[in-house]
């Protein structure tokens, strides 16, 4: 099942320089030794597996997942709920290794940040990188804050556990990033709590958290799904001009290619644990060569469509991430499952393919195939 | 916020009235249909009908029951004037009237048992407060391991395990066969004539009432710790890079005390009206045992006085479980 | 620790876990491996131990149930009135002695016993000079008459024996002082103070049972310029050897010497101890520990120690040489209401009586401990009686089913009967009795039901005929003890036709028997007590012979005494230590 010609890297402009790494897709523990090199993107990801350990069996919600991603850029992450795309930001972040010890899952692969590889660091010291060195936005900010202390409480205590100064800097300091998210009347407002705030200023204050050590990573997972559609620009526009102002790399984890649209660099496409589609945002957005990716374009809200036709869901539901097919996980949906795929069985698990440049595709059907689909069928709905 | 706790008091003191109407029906006009008389539980073993009628009318049995409450209202708020053969006696505020049995103001009677209820339920309720916290926090940590079911066990059986039972067998262990402690005697003022012996007193009652309490407290807080740990605040706090001690004790915990402090409130209020069975047990001259002791011979005033102490402790209780919600928690609104 | 610590352990895991208060026995044979103190019951024997004149030190006296009241015209409870053997005197009082001499009455604050006139319906008490209040006021008749009048003060003054208004009402609604027209508060007009030192009693009908009365603590004198009626209780002014010096409801009362008290008056009372101290506890089992400690010198309330010293002391013969026996002066029993069928029938009563097993009933009581087998209805210590009487062959502790038999076929029920045991359900060792009867019954093919009430409600239970009979209680268990030490004092109520009362009556049988009525008429028109004995024992005869009554047994009580106790004896008057002379060694 190992495919070493297929390279598993994320594009990402920056990367072109590195030839891409052969990598063994599904080695469960030993990764090769020449796998430690040290990779020399900022963000590095590779053959991440998160295993979960349940009664009924074991939930791969990663299964093998590879990206990179440089410094400045932003990388968009999508997939319907369950494609693993916020477990995959979990791993990262080293969330899935916090709390108690019998619900945590089993995690391999690498990931590197900085020239640091984070899986076998200790807990503690990726701890000390979180929050600081990256961090994280969430996605329904009333929840994801604490609702018995005050915004301001929140971001100064964010702020005190990485910088040693005293209360009242951190007070200042809470006070400048609210300011600078935008939120009218900091001095007054951070003393208020999450519940005093509405949606999107509940949201802007997150961001202010998340920020407020300068991380050089920044992971928003659904940073606008809780919000209505004019708050849902302003952050997503506040979100653009402070990595800009910061430099930060950033991981956009989004089921709606709409968010993403404006503001990703580069794109991948999850669908049960895995990659399907990855590419520069135009190429996937304008050639894609995924059933799963045209499933999601032509679901996608559009301003210059008539409501009833636009909204195509991609029929059916997620696959179930316990005892995955072990042919291509899209099948059961895939609307060209009957075309025939030149002697592949069903049960043999696409890999990802080069379509052109850093542009991947896995699916079993031929180039010309997808190319005739996308350009004869889909594009023109689109 | 003050405007909230005058209207609070107020409605505390509503209750109490209610309590005290309620209270008062139930004790003076129920004998009256049953046929039974407040004026022979007074007189004892005298059945003399000229005596009983004098009884009725010294009492002011015979007068309609609204002037009896409104005179026993009174007495509780101003003062009351007792006829006393010669002259008059005054029953200074507040009155609860003078014991059926002997002839004592009830509330001097009472108010030397409230330190007793107290110095039991406050020494327990900490014993369990931290008990039953810290094992519920440490079962909720420790989840599905040796340590959590060993502990919810000795929950249950604290739960399920009656009061006369711990409290007899710890006695027996403790004072009669160890020796560690001296026979359970409180000592008449309490805490400050004599420290040694009320520490001797309280002890095995403390540690066996608090016992029955740890235990659904330490079930309480796993169920809560457990749900609140999965809450997402909790994940953006280990997503700042807290240490997951600062998650646990500033975070987790915090809400975790919520509910824990409604139940605790209630729990508290009603013990400080008398823990009856524990007192029973250890012969602690408390409000539960003036209960009991009451109740067994018909002491109508004690009685009333007792209920009417209780009612005001859990009423109390009620009052400061929700001011207390709102430091707690800033959403709660005291309106 | 040591092995009796570890006794008292078991016992208290043993009540722990069966939560029943039958006792275990413990100890039945007599160990007279004595130590050190006087032996086992030796203070029932009508002797004094440990006599002594020597005064000073403090008397501890502990109990776990605080006095009723101080005043003298409210208390009721029979250890009351021996701690204000203390602190007041009457015109009369029982003899400070062992034995048969401490039921016999003495003259006190009289002179000497009652002088009668006008056919026994006049008594006539002069009072000795010198006796003194604790002011130093001197004590005249008028002081007693207001003392007496007093208790005519129900509605005030409620609590205590109302026997004196029944005596000296006569019909003429007597309010008591407080209410008295009289501008000198002494409107009573049976009750004559000619001078200060007599004072004349006109009753209705002779009654040699009045000088009982005399003696009883609500005829003790009060002095009028003191009394504040309702809170006299508080501060109750002292005739006797002590006064109180503070009492603390609930606590703790302290007797100091009464300086006014003068001993040449006092034949009675010696007051040897300097201080008395009267504790109540909350804990009856630590006062066991104290008094088995030598903490506390006597658990005044004389219902006997804890389950858990108890075995204690029976199994430890060191604490068994200073522990007794006495009697109580109560009697257990069933009564069987003739108007419930068959007990109509004096061979159905005979029938139950016969098939009982005496000693059965007793260790459903607690064992031998507990009380001797009953055999009368005319309790030991109670002039009149006879403990050898035993109609019914009851002390030989067996069952005699084939009397039984016969009684039951004479009654015309030769298969049996059904009925129902009337019981105390707080009451455990009642309830315990009743389970033995009604299995001892089974023998002779009686069934009977148990039905258990609340024992606050029994005189409109038991009290009442017309629901005894509603109810079919065929069988009623009590126990009885007397106000006052004479046979009418403990017959009279349970026997007397005329004494039957709709509510709170006690005449259970509802015998109204004109021989025994008869009888009580004769014994009160006797002239002293002495010479109305016998015919109390007539009475006892002829209720025993009609098969009325079940005796279970006489009852004791366990009683630990500390050995540094001084003039130690159980007057038999009352069942308890005498306090008119406790003292104490060291």
């Amino acid at each position: 099942m190992t495919d070493n010609s297929t390279p598993q890297e994320a594009t990402s402009a920056s990367l072109q320089k590195k030839p891409s790494v052969p990598v063994q897709s599904t080695g469960p523990v030993g990764v090769p030794e020449q796998e430690r090199d040290r990779p020399e993107a900022f963000l590095a990801v590779r053959d991440l597996k998160v295993h979960f350990p349940t009664d009924d069996g074991i939930v791969k919600s990663v299964d093998g997942l590879s990206f990179n991603l440089e410094r400045g850029k932003t990388l968009g992450i999508v997939g319907e709920s369950g494609s693993g795309k916020s477990v995959t930001s979990l791993a990262v972040m080293g969330l899935h290794r916090t709390g108690q010890a019998r619900s945590r899952p089993d995690i391999s692969g690498e990931i590197w940040l900085d020239g640091e590889e984070l899986l076998g660091s200790s807990a503690d010291h990726v701890r000390k990188l979180r929050g600081r060195k990256m961090s994280m936005i969430f996605q329904d900010p009333l929840s994801a804050m604490h609702p018995y202390y005050s915004v301001g409480a929140q971001i100064v205590e964010a702020y005190r556990q990485h910088h040693d100064v005293d209360k009242k800097t951190a007070r200042k300091r809470a006070i400048d990033m609210l300011d600078r998210v935008g939120i009218p009347e900091p001095g007054k407002r951070v003393d208020a709590y999450p519940h005093e705030f509405s949606g999107g200023m509940r949201q802007r204050a997150m961001i202010a958290m998340s920020l407020v050590n300068n991380p050089e990573l920044l992971i928003a997972d659904e940073p606008t799904t809780a919000l209505d559609v004019t708050v849902q620009a302003q952050i997503l526009d506040l979100i653009r001009d402070l990595q800009k102002e910061f430099g930060s790399a950033v991981i956009m984890i989004t089921h709606d290619l709409g968010v993403v649209a404006e503001m990703a660099d580069d794109l991948l496409v999850m669908y049960g644990g895995r990659c399907v589609e990855r590419g520069t945002a135009e190429e996937v957005f304008y050639e894609p060569r995924h059933p799963y990716t045209w499933g999601l374009l032509t679901s996608m809200p559009r301003i210059d469509k008539e409501e009833t036709e636009r909204l195509v869901p991609v029929k059916g539901s997620p696959p179930s991430l316990i005892n995955i097919p072990s042919g291509c996980a899209f099948n059961p949906r895939c609307p060209y499952a009957d075309i025939p795929k030149g002697g592949i069985t069903r049960t043999t698990r696409p890999e990802l393919q080069q379509v052109s440049g850093n542009h991947f595709s896995a699916c079993h059907m031929s180039q010309e195939e997808r190319t005739r689909i996308w350009t004869e069928e889909i594009a023109p709905k689109l | 916020m003050l405007v909230y706790i005058l209207r609070r008091l107020l409605n505390v003191v509503i209750m109490l009235v209610v309590v005290s109407m309620v209270t008062f029906g139930i004790f003076f006009m129920v004998p009256k249909i049953t046929g039974s008389d407040p004026a022979l539980l007074y007189a004892g073993r005298t059945t003399d009908k000229v005596a009983i009628e004098g009884i009725r009318k010294k009492m002011g049995l015979d007068k309609p029951i609204t002037t009896q409450y409104g005179l026993f209202l009174k007495g509780v708020v101003a003062g009351r004037d007792y006829d006393a053969g010669p002259d008059t006696t005054h029953c200074p505020a507040p009155c609860f009237g003078y014991s059926f049995k002997n002839e004592q103001p009830v509330w001097q009677d009472l108010k030397d048992k409230v330190p007793v209820t107290l110095s039991l339920a406050s020494g327990a309720s900490i014993l369990w407060l931290l008990g039953g916290v810290a094992t519920g926090v440490i079962s909720a940590l420790r989840r599905r391991t040796l340590l959590d079911r060993a502990t919810m066990i000795t929950a249950l059986a604290g739960v399920s395990l009656p009061i006369y039972f711990t409290g007899l067998v710890s006695s027996a262990i403790f004072v009669y066969s160890l020796g560690w402690l001296d026979t359970i005697n409180y000592p008449d003022g309490g805490l400050a004539s004599d420290p040694g012996g009320w520490l001797n007193a309280m002890i095995l009652p403390w540690i066996t009432l608090a016992f029955l309490f740890a235990a659904t407290y330490a079930r309480l807080t796993r169920a809560t710790m457990l749900e609140i740990l999965g809450e997402d605040y909790i994940r953006t706090a280990r997503a700042k890079g807290l240490t997951e001690s600062v998650v646990i004790r500033k975070h987790a915990l915090r809400s975790t005390l919520t509910p824990i402090i409604t139940v605790f409130g209630l729990d508290l209020g009603a013990l400080l009206g008398g823990a009856v069975l524990t007192e029973t047990t250890f012969s602690l001259p408390g409000l539960g045992k003036a209960a009991v002791d009451a109740i067994s011979t018909g002491d109508l005033p004690v009685i009333m006085g007792v209920t009417m102490i209780a009612a005001f402790f859990v009423v109390m209780a009620n009052l400061v479980v929700d001011l207390l919600y709102a430091v707690v928690d800033p959403r709660v609104r005291l309106t | 620790m040591n092995s009796s610590r570890k006794a008292v352990a078991l016992a208290a895991v043993v009540a722990a876990l069966s939560l029943t208060a039958t006792a275990c026995g413990g100890g039945g044979s007599d160990n007279k491996t004595s130590t050190k103190g006087a032996g086992y019951d030796a203070a029932t024997t009508g002797k004094v131990l440990n006599a002594s004149t020597k005064k000073g030190g403090t008397l501890k006296l502990m109990s776990p149930q605080d006095v009723d009241f101080l005043d003298p015209a409210r208390s009721y409870y029979g250890f009351v009135w021996n701690i204000q053997r203390l602190y007041v005197r009457q015109l009369l009082t029982y003899d400070s002695k062992p034995g048969e001499a401490g039921t016999k009455l003495v003259p006190d604050l009289a002179e000497t016993l009652p002088v009668l006139s006008n056919g026994g319906k006049t008594y006539t008490f002069k009072i000795k000079k010198g006796v003194k209040f604790e002011d130093g006021t001197a004590i005249t008749s008028k002081d007693i008459k207001y003392g007496i009048e007093r208790v005519f003060a129900q509605d005030v003054l409620s609590g205590g024996p109302t026997y004196l208004i029944n005596v000296l009402d006569q019909g003429q609604k007597y309010p008591g002082p407080y209410k008295d027209k009289d501008p000198n508060k002494l409107g009573l007009k049976s009750v004559l103070t000619p001078d200060d030192q007599t004072i004349v009693f006109n009753l209705k009908q002779p009654n040699s049972d009045f000088s009982y009365l005399m003696a009883i603590s609500d005829s003790s004198p009060v002095p009028m310029a003191k009394d504040d009626g309702a809170k006299y209780t508080n501060h109750p002014v002292a005739t006797g050897p002590y006064k109180v010096a503070s009492f603390k409801p609930g606590k703790e009362t302290v007797f100091e010497r009464n300086p006014n008290w003068d001993p040449k008056t006092d034949k009675v009372h010696t007051g040897l101890p300097d201080k008395v101290t009267f504790t109540v506890t909350s804990n009856p089992d630590d006062m066991d520990q104290r008094l088995l400690s030598g903490d506390v010198d006597y658990a005044v309330d004389g219902t006997g120690v804890q389950q858990a010293a108890k075995i204690k002391i029976l199994q430890d013969p060191k604490y068994k040489a200073n522990a007794d026996d006495p009697f109580t002066g109560y009697i257990r029993y069933f009564a069987f209401p003739q108007t419930v069928a068959p007990f109509d029938n004096i061979e159905c009563r005979k029938a139950v009586i016969y098939a009982a097993d005496p000693k059965s009933l007793q260790t459903a009581r607690g064992g031998p401990s507990s009380g001797d087998l009953g055999a009368n209805m005319l309790p030991p210590g109670v002039p009149g009686s006879d403990k050898s009487y035993d109609p019914w062959g009851l002390t030989a502790g067996k069952p005699q089913l084939d009397k039984a038999r016969a009684a039951l076929k004479a009654c015309g029920k030769p298969n049996g009967f059904k009925t129902t045991i009337a019981v105390r359900s707080n009451k455990k060792p009642e309830v315990a009795t009743a389970e033995s009867l009604q299995a001892s019954l089974k023998a002779i093919n009686v069934d009977v039901q148990i039905a258990q009430y609340d024992g606050k409600n029994s005189s409109s239970e038991i009290g009442s005929p017309t629901n005894v009979k509603k109810k079919g209680y065929g069988i009623i268990v009590m126990g009885w003890g007397a106000d006052y030490n004479s046979g009418a004092g403990f017959l009279q109520p349970l026997v007397d036709g005329s004494f039957i009362l709709p509510n709170g009556n006690n005449n259970y049988t509802m015998l109204n028997d004109k021989t025994v009525n008869g009888l009580f008429a004769q014994a009160a028109a006797a002239k002293t007590p002495e010479e109305a004995a016998p015919i109390y024992g007539q009475v006892n005869k002829a209720i025993m012979e009609k098969a009325l009554y079940l005796p279970i047994n006489f009852d004791k009580a366990l009683v630990y005494r500390n050995p540094r106790l001084t003039n130690v004896f159980y007057n038999e008057s009352m069942g308890r230590l005498d306090l008119a002379v406790l003292g104490v060694a060291k």
